[in-house]
């Protein structure tokens, strides 16, 4: 019986072995949405604890729990923006490299997470991911359960909306 | 919509956000997991307990509310 049937039939050290292979790539993939490594820790010990309630629900048949643990991670760290919507800003990290004088960047860094921040968190998973992250839109879709069009359509409508926000702001992309 | 357009956000974010996705875990999590497993799978928070003494109660002093209650449901 391999590692994953006894995942599967409830094996407590199937499961640690299985935690310990995937925590790091978990934990990668949430601290590519929330950006923050202690909720990102949190959020990876909330995934493997709703993949361990819903073992019995694992196909064997995949022969792999990668990307299933990935759309678990990513429900989870949807669920994490909905609770702390408006609560949590982003992170503030200015590259080292600034063109621009200090103040006028901060000014600016400052609207742009500011507009980020009011994306809904379905909006802010993908602009984040896909833009910042640069991860390829295959990934984004198989992670949040929805098709590589319906990605692209949450890119165009967020990036439609943090044009409006950053223009009333004053900034033109 | 064009590509030119989702580049400038683009532009714009990545001046203001750097990417995160290659950042290394610092610690194992499985002292934090084992602790997960011994708490109970499920809490009902009190708040909603009070919110569902409310309804109930409210129910029991105005029964007219519950036809209303079922067709909106």
């Amino acid at each position: 019986m391999d590692v994953l049937e006894r995942f599967a039939a409830g094996d407590l050290e199937a499961f640690e072995s299985l935690f310990r292979q995937y925590q790091g790539e978990v934990y990668r993939w949430i601290m590519r949405i929330v950006r923050n490594s202690a909720t990102a820790e949190d959020l990876t010990v909330e995934t493997f604890w709703r993949m361990y309630r819903a073992r019995a629900q694992f196909d064997l048949s995949k022969g792999t729990c990668g990307p299933w643990l990935r759309r678990i991670a990513s429900n989870a760290a949807l669920d994490h923006l909905r609770r702390s919507r408006h609560e949590v800003p982003l992170p503030d990290d200015l590259p080292a490299t600034a063109k621009q004088p200090p103040a006028e960047q901060v000014e600016l860094r400052r609207e742009i997470l500011g507009a980020v921040d009011k994306l809904s968190p379905p909006l802010r998973a993908v602009i984040l991911l896909a833009l910042v992250e640069e991860e390829p839109y295959a990934n984004i879709a198989q992670a949040l359960g929805i098709s590589e069009n319906a990605v692209r359509v949450r890119l165009f409508r967020g990036v439609r909306v943090l044009r409006r926000s950053l223009s009333q702001a004053g900034v033109h992309a | 919509m064009n590509q030119h357009e989702i580049d400038d956000i683009k532009n714009l974010l990545k001046d203001s956000l750097r990417p995160v996705g290659g950042l290394e875990l610092q610690r194992d999590l499985w002292p934090a997991m084992l602790r997960r497993l011994d708490q109970p799978a499920f809490r009902v928070p009190w708040r909603d307990w009070t919110l569902l003494a409310a309804a109930t109660a409210l129910l029991l002093f105005f029964p007219g509310m519950i036809p209303a209650l079922l067709y909106h449901l």
